[in-house]
């Protein structure tokens, strides 16, 4: 007889069986070791590219010093380095489509989970997590070559009449039509907003997935009361199903934000490379770190390469912390206190 | 009478109609969930529609389709698709509140509002959905409907040249091999890692775990950087499909890992618990008793991690170089790839390639949707998590 597993021991707190201690056999000790050098094997696999990303970044900053995170030109021809255009860029992108996927959605979540017929939910769950399975380049072309035609509209629209707010300038004459622009001057293609539409589509699933799953957690005992109370269906949701999911909100959320930051080859195909630090989102050209290192990896000098393993360390540091975030933020949500009837 | 329990009040002055959708529950209005066993405790719907509801929304929508068209195309100087969807869509919501307020109280308005957002949302997203499939298939039609294009390779293929020469075997094949690679590293890994941590457990497997969630967050692209800065740039490995392969998997191993300690996870202790009981060892247990229990929640987080794999661009982009021809040797030459493929023909400009392009996403997308529909026959119709 072997021991009691460990698994079995710490579920039940208060009523622990005793510990039977006895000798493994050989063949569980050969299992054991091997599980264990498998872990250990992957741990240093996995913590050595964080290891070697933070190392990586050593080299870079002793080099150009502080200057990298607040340089914002990208001129390795002149040695002059700095990743602040990239960050804001990444940061601008992310944002941007957050604030297109985060309606989508939330209102999808409800329809699934609260205005769906039951017998059509299965399928539309499945069609969410068929769209995550979608490849990024495949929604790339699609807004290369779809999106992009009518959303230059809709930019120019916006920059016609809502110009004066800093974030929808263009720093063009907007009276001049979108097919004809003053030369020299920035268009409305390839701009982070355009760029931000193929991320959305990219997260979306994600978000939509966790909120769906939190709030399809909403006790049904409290919706049925809510109902029987006399609530129309939406404020049985306002006052049931969204405080409940808040925090499924919020980590889906931050868990698409996180995503929404490493996102690379859509966001490679649509917009056009500059570097520069600005809030005119409408306006052509942008740039993310993840497009920086897809463009300029190949041109790279060693000095150079390490710079851009810094920008990803960067950017790896960047989608850690949300992505810790929203996993406390999601995992706070289970065991809620629920009325139970 | 069981109806009037769930019904809004606001609804309460129209005489209670026969609900022919709405399943009729058995006596007790609340515990309803007792009596369908095979569904979950679900709410029931408030019942159906009457006829003043249903015309409202044909009438809101046939005024607010009207009166956008008059004023939208013939008297204001506007135009545009988006436009036109969004100011139709404004008014469409102005005239059924406007028509829902003339019988129903405030709170009924509020909730039809709100509704009308909450089927618009995902309409739109399906229409997306739905015009990237027909996109890719409308645009890559001409190239798909030739043979050639599954059956040779772009050596010595100009960009202008007819689509009865060259085809995508190359990247197909470059696919196969580094993802086939890419998993023969990652998953073993993966599930024995998961193994480690659900099944033998310790500090140390704590710092496994969350390392390895950690490490789910790294952006594809950099692990790609990583590969190519320490295989190609350090090691001096040409670029090769074996490089992608290891970007591939360095991108797979966390996310495989994780899953399948998900997967590991949700079997049952009673099943490990019987194990033993029967005198069973602990390795007996685990690849007697717990694996087989998982194998289909394992062979799900397989193929969805494959599905990933196989659309991923950013790794392979930085670690494969895009060969023209036709490599099936993942150590030396380069490889090209699906994804790879379609962002090299489409960054050429050329509008013959980028039908190409298209032709390819087809492709891929169909892999990847069949790999998908795998994993949902695999995992048994019912959810394995």
């Amino acid at each position: 007889m072997t021991a009691v597993p460990d698994v079995l021991v710490d579920t039940s707190e208060e009523d622990r069986p005793r510990v039977i201690r006895s000798r493994e056999s050989a063949q569980d000790r050969l299992y054991l070791i091997a599980v264990r050098a498998t872990g250990l094997v992957v741990l240093l696999i996995v913590s050595s590219i964080g290891i070697f990303l933070g190392l990586q970044s050593v080299p870079t900053l002793r080099h150009y010093g502080l200057g990298f995170f607040t340089e914002s030109r990208w001129l390795p021809s002149q040695d002059i380095i700095g990743i602040a255009a990239v960050v804001v860029g990444t940061i601008q992108v992310a944002l941007l489509a957050l604030v297109v996927a985060f309606p989508l959605s939330l209102l999808t979540a409800l329809f699934i989970s609260d205005w769906a017929p039951a017998r059509l939910r299965p399928s539309l769950i499945r069609m969410v997590d068929m769209m995550a399975a979608v490849p990024g380049i495949v929604f790339g072309l699609w807004v290369l070559f779809i999106i992009q035609p009518h959303a230059t509209e809709v930019a120019h629209w916006i920059s016609k009449h809502l110009g004066w707010f800093p974030l929808f300038h263009v720093r063009t004459d907007v009276d001049y039509p979108i097919w004809n622009q003053l030369p020299g001057y920035p268009s409305y293609a390839g701009s982070a907003f355009i760029a931000a539409i193929a991320v959305a589509m990219m997260i979306f699933p994600m978000a939509t997935s966790v909120m769906r799953e939190v709030f399809s957690e909403a006790p049904v005992n409290e919706k049925e009361a809510a109902l029987a109370l006399g609530a129309t269906r939406w404020a049985m949701v306002r006052t049931v199903v969204l405080p409940f999911g808040r925090s499924g909100i919020v980590g889906g959320t931050m868990l698409a934000l996180g995503r929404a930051l490493g996102e690379t080859i859509s966001v490679v195909l649509v917009i056009s490379q500059t570097f520069e630090i600005k809030p005119y989102v409408l306006e052509s050209g942008t740039s993310t770190i993840s497009s920086l290192i897809a463009s300029s990896f190949k041109e790279a000098s060693a000095a150079q390469l390490s710079a851009l393993l810094t920008a990803g360390f960067v950017l790896f540091c960047m989608t850690l912390v949300v992505n810790s975030f929203a996993a406390v933020i999601v995992s706070r949500s289970r065991g809620r206190e629920v009325t139970d009837l | 009478m069981t109806q009037t329990v769930t019904r809004p009040p606001g609804r309460r002055r129209r005489e209670p109609e026969p609900v022919a959708t709405a399943p009729a529950p058995p006596a007790a209005p609340v515990p309803a969930a007792s009596a369908t066993p095979p569904v979950e405790e679900d709410v029931r719907r408030p019942s159906g529609r009457t006829r003043e509801d249903r015309l409202t929304v044909v009438g809101a929508a046939a005024g607010s389709l009207a009166t956008t068209w008059l004023f939208y195309s013939r008297i204001l100087p506007l135009e545009g698709v988006v436009g036109f969807v969004v100011v139709g869509y404004l008014v469409f919501v102005a005239f059924y509140a406007g028509v829902t307020a003339l019988t129903q109280p405030r709170q009924v308005v509020v909730d039809r509002v709100v509704t009308t957002a909450v089927i618009a949302a995902p309409t739109l997203v399906g229409l997306a959905l739905a015009s990237v499939v027909v996109m890719t298939l409308w645009k890559g039609l001409p190239v798909l409907s030739n043979a050639n294009f599954y059956t040779s390779d772009m050596a010595g293929v100009r960009a202008d040249d007819p689509f009865t020469r060259g085809g995508i075997l190359h990247a197909i094949v470059g696919t196969l091999i580094e993802v086939l690679i890419a998993v023969s590293i990652a998953m073993p890994l993966g599930v024995a890692t998961a193994v480690y941590i659900s099944e033998v457990g310790g500090r140390l497997a704590d710092l496994v775990r969350t390392v390895i969630e950690a490490m789910t967050a790294l952006p594809s692209i950099v692990a790609g950087l990583f590969i190519y800065t320490v295989c190609l740039v350090y090691l001096g490995m040409p670029t090769s499909g074996l490089a992608a392969s290891l970007a591939l998997a360095v991108m797979a191993l966390p996310i495989m890992a994780r899953a399948s300690y998900v997967v590991l996870g949700v079997v049952p202790g009673g099943l490990r618990e019987a194990s033993y009981a029967l005198g069973a060892g602990k390795w007996q247990t685990v690849w007697r008793v717990v694996l087989p229990t998982a194998k289909p929640g394992l062979a799900t987080a397989l193929i969805l991690g494959i599905a990933r794999a196989v659309g991923e661009t950013a790794p392979v982009l930085l670690t494969s170089g895009a060969s023209t021809y036709f490599n099936a040797n993942p150590v030396q030459d380069p490889m090209n790839s699906l994804p790879l493929f379609i962002y090299a023909a489409v960054q050429t400009g050329n509008p013959a390639m980028e039908e190409r392009a298209y032709a390819a996403a087809a492709v891929l997308l169909a892999v990847v949707l069949t790999l998908f529909v795998l994993a949902r026959l695999v995992a048994g119709g019912k959810k394995s998590r």
